[in-house]
């Protein structure tokens, strides 16, 4: 069928800042869909609040609103493009929530917007509940006995009839919020009051167990046609119980015959079909009970989802790409494979390689929370490997982790209930004694019995000490198929220990070993050797990887697209070119302190270098990113960003360079190691990097350049620290040195808190000492971003935080242009900043952040590096600074690029950050030098107060117009807390407040109605927000942790979705915000409006065009 | 047990043997499935083949006597990557290399299958030797050369029954898809040219009481049967070398309402006058995708081929193609525009493979209904 012409506007709905559920796969398929409709000839229109995608520059879409994600502004951005239609199978579950919102409140109606892709009934069908259930009983399948309730008693009622265990799913959710298992009536009333919370319908699904069934997944497609194909079969490793989010999984399905995967094919086909997702692709959950094959529908989501994008990676299908084709009007037979240009993508993936994915978790974050996996998402990121075996690809993919592993185990970082073993002597010795230990085996037991980040390790240990698969099994429910493999890697490895010192035996076994997936570094292990002996013995032997094809088709039709994967096998796929190439080093699992702000660096490198003729070579391991799409560059290698693993492609690719500055930490940590084995580092040295992450070095640096650092000093032992802090004086912060997002970050007040913290830091990073510097009290910190080209610098732009100094930057409010700092201290600042870029010879990115305390500017790191706030400063000043400074590395000037001056704009943009605390619950929100946030969210408009507004709406943090304030400050800050309960007061909010703050307040003269404490009886301050009495919370904490009564008020605040404001900062913020917006509504301006293309039909300038040429 | 597989052209590979100890040679093809090697293994249509397998793990479901598609394997060998060290699944009764030792089937694991994959792509379907005895390159390729090819080999022969039966059968419960069954039970007369019990099973389902013949009864003998239609069954080999079939087939042709599939259609192709030939590497696997040009309708297909019939050779004036593939263009599926005879080359019945195109079995009983 041919596209449709009848429509001629697009709305695309994003799906907002990164959060746990919801992370950059969103980012990939809604650059695709925008990128493939305009292709198309459509005009599309954007809303979204995360800055740091690809989807909202400039020129991903041809309108593009960075505005919260909430009808108010949806309806607006409607009004003022009057779009045609809205795909709303893009943005995730944020996405179809909202257009499910503006559907029932008429909007598209109003405007004349038709949906596309998925109707309104479909999505309806799909997502509640009571519907999806009906109509599964309708075509016939099987599902999880189940019933509704609408509150707690019903829930009990239910589960009386079903039998403990039971699954609570609350309606409406994203990530299985609200959800959880429940073997007791107490864990029930929990779980189902969250829950009923949780719902926008106030419903949660009281379900049948089906704890420790095989789980599977299968990703389809569907046109309007009819047609209907499946693009992934996809097997849980772990059985049901554990979100599949935080579930290792597996493609394609391993242990299914052919009659029962067609009886599932059938299944999804009646189920997509009779939800009426009319085109696009869909993901349905299943699991089969392992012994009588009994299988049930779990769940279906009618749009692309985080599966949808590992299917696509994992057999190179975009599904996101052909969805919105679809949704146009093309039918599957009209799209040719992207990869074999000759065949249509009417057809399912043949694959002739195993994937595997596997999440990763930032648990160590979070202090009290509790780390076992259940069927509500805790992962924070995943990475995504691919090798001819499951064995290999399971190796690899914990070696992309990122968790320092490198492989499964034996790498020097085993440690079995805190026992280490570091050597191979420890090793054997635990090898030897292990079997004997009858109690150690039961706590290994005890241990798989649940599923938590580590198990797998664990399952390694049950192998080591001796137990069976079967033994095993009867513990985890996991599939004799996976064990059997893991127990496989444990043969080869009691092979390659017995090989030590062997040379002979060692040449035998290191090919099965590499085809095993065993790393170098684990060699190294078992052999007493270094990873670099190791490499050397391999390549001596003529042991190295291939680089094989991901084609779609298991190589029966010849493949145009190099998307590779490594193996050990025998014949080499990639053809090195001719062309000067540079390979671009990506930032691996998202985890919190690094994510999609360095894959949207990464992936304005890439586009930057083509434009400049250069093959483009990106290696990362996330399958959510824009970077892993293999559109982005000219060849991508889905690979570990390990040492070995990169070398293996450099050594066959032998490109001009590699860019290691714009993945964050991951790979700038390879520099050194890279540099040492001869690859040249583009952009600025390893030196320099050296330098600035050097105590002692860049210790003089700022002496040369006359800056002040906070007092500080460094410890290797505990004694020396306590020494160390003495001389500078409490509070200090605390940290390990070489960490990213603030890892294990504190301010100690005193020495008790001190030691404490010691036992933790080294565990934390062992190969490096902890740092101490002074806190600065009520300092302001100030982020400063540069782009250098080594003779030339500018400052992108100076952020002021809206937090004081000692929250992490990564969680502060931060506003462009500064908005209380005094002309000379940016001036100084912007100065100081040039300077240091000069010391180090940047070429490329470079962060750095300041202090000012008390008139006095300190200077507390600098980053060689992008930063997380690139994506953010670019777009509020309209260059694309990435972009920049891989043309730079790429061998041009910043006079060649025409960007020799800071830009100061016309407009305020605020970015805030999001954080994940609604799925740890009863864990203390209060921020602290250790990041915790996993994403942001950007406020854009002419002043201030309006950005500001903008931020915490779409930070979900929205400000109430009017109602009732709790304050609660601690003692220091009563004073200052005053000014802001006035501006409140005179608003008309009511304020309420525990004794010690009322008095204070009433002292002033501000009405303030007394509340108990949770200790002083009942009614108290908690039965007040449980009835959704107060409104907005300002609390600033006197101390921290889960135990105390302050933290218990916060964490209730964000079970009841209460904006709690834990900084005076930021609540005087909000009340200038409020003062200002209140009243007025808000406007919304297309970033294109913000800086108007040039009129001129002649060369565009560099400068203010953002982000590549998308069509190709 | 270390095994070697040589093609005719010079290949050679060490990897290690499974199953049982032996020499086998064959037409080496491959198969994209990703589940199914059990009803590959036993399809009579791999007589003479020995079959490589893309996805690289096989044997992880282990071996079910209900999965089967015939009472034994009929490949030649057997090439995987890795063989699972478990059956793990309910249904399993025993491993696959158990079974293909049972059976004295020889089969190699460990090698590269992508290479030899994308080398049989490249240079077409290749004579091959897989041996667990013979560890001289040289001479496998000699043997792999010298050894007999499929084309123009009636292999029909020796996959079909001996005498006719009444085939009884039903899906497996619980497996059963499709449109339902029922209504009149018709007579159907199926020619043994290496039949899948899937094919008897679905024409047992939607109606159809089947009895089986040999591939060499002739016209009369079905004529004296008296059925209400007559199924030519898929098989291997070159359809060319099976005259006996495609002459039965041209006297039963307006006779009978007549439908065929792979081979059946492939016979019936000649025996309206088309040409076949020989594909450079074949077909098989689950994922072709199949349009049928009446609807525009397309469907995702099971498919196992190594020739195809002409499109361009058939009259027009008799024949109108009625399905496409939709990768290579090539013809799937033929009505004939006078009489109630239909056939296509993919497999309805799958097994394995998806279910789209069970409306064929139906479509066989609207023919005979109308006739």
């Amino acid at each position: 069928m041919p596209k449709r012409t009848d429509i001629k506007k697009i709305l695309i709905i994003g799906s907002g800042p990164i959060i746990i559920g919801q992370a950059c796969e969103f980012d990939y398929s809604g650059t695709q869909a925008c990128k493939v409709l305009r292709e198309e000839g459509y005009e599309i229109v954007l809303i979204n609040s995360n800055p740091a995608t690809i989807m909202t520059d400039p020129e991903t879409a041809s309108r593009t609103y960075i505005e919260p994600l909430s009808l108010e502004y949806l309806e607006k951005v409607i009004e003022k493009e009057r779009p045609d239609a809205c795909l709303p199978t893009m943005g995730g579950q944020t996405g179809l929530n909202l257009t499910v919102q503006a559907y029932e409140k008429g909007i598209f109606e109003k405007y004349g917007v038709e949906l596309i892709g998925a109707k309104y009934e479909a999505i309806k069908k799909a997502e509640d509940r009571g519907q999806f259930k009906k109509a599964m009983e309708r075509i016939g399948l099987d599902l999880p006995r189940s019933g509704f309730a609408y509150s707690v008693e019903e829930a009990l009622d239910q589960a009386g009839r079903l039998g403990y265990p039971v699954i609570v799913r609350a309606s409406y959710t994203l990530g299985g919020s609200g959800s959880g298992i429940c073997y007791n009536r107490e864990e029930l009333e929990k779980t189902a009051r969250a829950g009923i919370d949780a719902s926008i319908a106030g419903e949660v699904l009281i379900e049948e167990s089906i704890l420790g069934w095989k789980e599977f997944e299968l990703e389809v497609m569907r046109d309007i046609r009819d047609n209907f194909v499946v693009i992934c079969s996809i097997e849980n490793f772990d059985p049901m119980g554990v979100h599949t989010g935080d579930s290792i999984t597996v493609a394609p399905a391993q242990t299914l015959t052919d009659k029962e995967y067609q009886r599932m094919r059938d299944a999804a086909r009646k189920v997509i079909s009779e939800i009426g997702v009319e085109t696009g692709g869909s993901n349905i959950q299943f699991a089969i009970h392992p012994k009588t094959g009994r299988m049930v529908v779990i769940e279906m989501n009618p749009r692309v989802s985080r599966s949808s994008a590992l299917a696509s990676k994992a057999t190179g299908f975009p599904i996101a790409k052909f969805a919105a084709k679809l949704a146009v009007g093309y039918t599957l037979d009209e799209i040719p494979n992207d990869i074999t240009k000759t065949t249509p993508a009417s057809f399912e993936p043949a694959i002739d390689y195993c994937v595997v994915k596997i999440p990763r978790f930032a648990f160590e974050k979070f202090e009290g929370v509790d780390n076992a996996l259940t069927t509500q998402m805790k992962s924070v990121g995943e990475a995504m490997s691919i090798g001819r075996t499951f064995k290999e690809a399971l190796q690899k993919g914990l070696r992309s982790l990122e968790i320092k592993r490198f492989g499964l185990g034996a790498d020097g970082r085993d440690k079995i209930f805190e026992r280490p073993l570091k050597t191979r002597n420890d090793y054997l010795q635990f090898l030897e004694a292990a079997p004997r230990d009858e109690k150690l085996r039961e706590k290994i037991g005890r241990t798989i019995s649940v599923p938590k980040e580590d198990r797998l390790f664990y399952i390694k240990y049950a192998y080591l000490a001796g137990m069976t698969t079967e033994e095993i099994y009867s513990i985890t429910s996991i599939d004799p198929w996976f064990l059997e493999q893991i127990r496989q890697i444990m043969d080869l490895e009691r092979e390659l220990l017995a090989a030590h010192g062997n040379s002979s035996k060692q040449s035998e076994l290191i090919r099965k070993a590499k085809r095993y997936g065993f790393s170098d570094r684990q060699l190294a292990f078992y052999w007493d050797k270094t990873e670099k002996d190791i490499r050397d013995f391999r390549n001596k032997q003529n042991v190295r990887p291939v680089f094989k094809l991901v084609d779609t088709c298991a190589s029966e039709f010849k493949a145009y697209t190099p998307y590779f994967y490594s193996t050990y096998e025998d014949e080499d796929e990639d053809i090195p070119s001719e062309k000067q190439k540079i390979m671009i080093l990506g930032g691996g699992p998202n985890r919190i302190g690094q994510g999609i702000e360095f894959d949207y660096c990464c992936v304005h490198a890439a586009f930057a270098l083509k434009e400049l003729g250069y093959e483009t070579l990106m290696v990362n391991s996330n399958p959510e990113t824009v970077s892993t799409d293999y559109d982005t560059s000219d060849k991508l290698f889905f690979e570990p960003l390990t040492l070995e693993d990169v070398l293996n492609i450099y050594e066959r690719e032998k490109p001009k360079g590699v860019i290691v500055q714009l993945g964050g930490q991951t790979p700038l940590n390879l520099a050194k190691g890279l540099e040492a084995n001869g690859v040249k580092i583009l952009g600025t040295s390893a030196q320099a990097i050296d330098i600035a992450e050097d105590r002692d070095k860049f210790k003089k640096l700022l002496e040369k350049i006359q800056l002040r650092q906070p007092a500080n000093g460094i410890a290797g032992t505990l004694e020396e620290a306590c020494g160390a802090a003495k001389k500078i004086g409490y509070p200090v912060v605390i940290r390990p040195s070489y960490v990213l997002g603030g890892r294990a970050m504190e301010i100690a007040y005193d020495e008790e808190f001190l030691r404490k913290y010691m036992k933790q830091a080294v565990e934390a990073s062992d190969e490096h000492p902890v740092l101490i510097d002074k806190y600065l009290e009520d300092a302001i910190e100030v982020d400063v971003d540069l782009i250098g080209d080594g003779k030339d610098f500018v400052v992108g732009a100076v952020m002021e935080h809206i937090e004081e100094a000692g929250i992490h930057s990564g969680d502060s409010a931060s506003v462009i242009p500064p908005f209380s700092l005094k002309k000379e201290w940016v001036d100084e600042i912007i100065a100081k900043t040039k300077q240091i870029a000069r010391e180090l010879k940047i070429i490329g990115l470079m962060n750095v952040q300041y202090a000012i305390q008390n008139h006095v500017i300190y200077c507390l790191e600098v980053n060689p590096r992008a930063s997380r706030t690139v994506p953010f400063v670019s777009k509020t000043i309209g260059v694309p600074l990435a972009k920049l400074a891989a043309k730079i590395m790429g061998g041009k000037s910043l006079a060649d690029l025409g960007f020799t001056e800071e830009i100061h704009p016309g407009h305020v943009a605020v970015k805030e950050s999001v954080f994940p605390f609604i799925k740890f619950p009863g864990v203390d929100i209060i921020l602290s030098p250790e990041m915790k946030s996993t994403g942001e969210v950007m406020g854009i408009d002419r002043d201030f107060p309006s950005a500001f507004y903008k931020s915490q709406d779409a930070a979900s943090a929205r400000i109430p117009h009017e109602g009732k304030v709790f304050v609660s400050v601690k003692n220091a800050d009563k004073a200052k807390v005053i000014p802001i309960a006035k501006k409140f007061h005179a608003m008309g909010y009511q304020i309420v407040a525990t004794e010690g703050t009322a008095k204070a307040l009433q002292a002033e003269g501000i009405p303030a109605q007394k509340v108990l404490k949770l200790a002083e009886g009942r009614p108290n301050i908690a039965d007040l927000i449980r009835n959704r009495e107060i409104h907005l919370i300002i609390n600033t904490p006197n101390g921290k942790g889960p135990v105390l009564d302050e933290a218990k008020i916060r964490s209730l605040a964000v079970s009841f979705n209460i904006p709690c404001i834990t900084t005076l900062n930021a609540a005087r913020a909000a009340a200038t915000a409020l003062e200002s917006v209140r009243g007025r509504g808000l406007t919304v301006k297309a970033l294109q409006d913000y800086f108007p293309p040039p009129k001129s039909l002649g060369k565009k300038p560099e400068v203010f065009s953002p982000g590549a040429p998308l069509s190709s | 047990m270390k095994a070697w597989l040589a093609l005719e052209d010079g290949l050679v590979f060490e990897g290690e043997g499974f199953g049982a100890e032996g020499e086998v040679y064959g037409e080496v093809v491959f198969n994209t499935s990703l589940s199914g090697y059990q009803e590959i293994l036993t399809d009579p249509s791999y007589k003479g083949q020995i079959v490589t397998m893309t996805y690289p793990h096989i044997g992880n479901y282990g071996i079910n006597s209900k999965d089967e598609e015939s009472a034994h394997p009929w490949v030649e060998g057997f090439i995987i990557r890795e063989l699972s060290p478990v059956a793990s699944n309910p249904r399993s009764e025993e491993t696959l290399d158990q079974y293909l030792s049972r059976y004295g089937k020889v089969g190699i694991q460990g090698i590269d299958t992508r290479r030899l994959v994308k080398h049989l792509r490249d240079h077409g379907a290749k004579k091959g030797i897989l041996s667990t005895l013979d560890g001289d390159p040289k001479s496998l390729v000699r043997k792999a050369a010298e050894s007999p090819s499929l084309v123009g080999v009636d292999l029909v022969k020796e996959v079909t029954c001996r005498k006719p039966y009444e085939f009884k059968e039903n899906i497996a419960e619980g497996f059963e898809w499709g449109l339902p069954g029922g209504g009149k039970n018709y007579k159907v007369a199926a020619l043994d040219c290496g039949i899948k019990q899937t094919i008897l099973r679905k024409l047992n389902q939607h109606g159809f009481q089947v009895t089986v013949f040999p591939a060499s009864a002739p016209a009369e003998e079905i004529t004296k049967f008296k059925p209400d239609g007559v199924f030519l069954s898929n098989g291997p080999g070159d359809p060319a070398a099976v005259t006996y079939v495609i002459k039965t087939a041209r006297s039963l042709v307006g006779k009978f309402p007549i439908f065929g599939i792979c081979l059946g259609h492939q016979m019936l192709g000649l025996a309206l006058g088309g040409n076949t030939s020989k594909l450079k590497f074949g077909h098989r696997g689950g994922n072709h995708p199949v349009m049928d040009l009446r609807t525009k309708k397309i469907e995702i297909t099971s498919q196992n081929h190594g020739f195809v019939v002409d499109l361009d050779s058939l009259s027009h004036h008799e024949v109108e193609p009625t399905h496409l593939n939709l990768n290579d263009k090539t013809l799937e599926g033929m009505a004939h525009k006078k009489y109630p005879v239909f056939s296509v080359q993919y497999h309805p019945e799958n097994s394995p493979g998806p279910h789209d195109s069970d409306y064929l079995f139906q479509r066989f009983r609207e023919v005979i209904e109308r006739a």
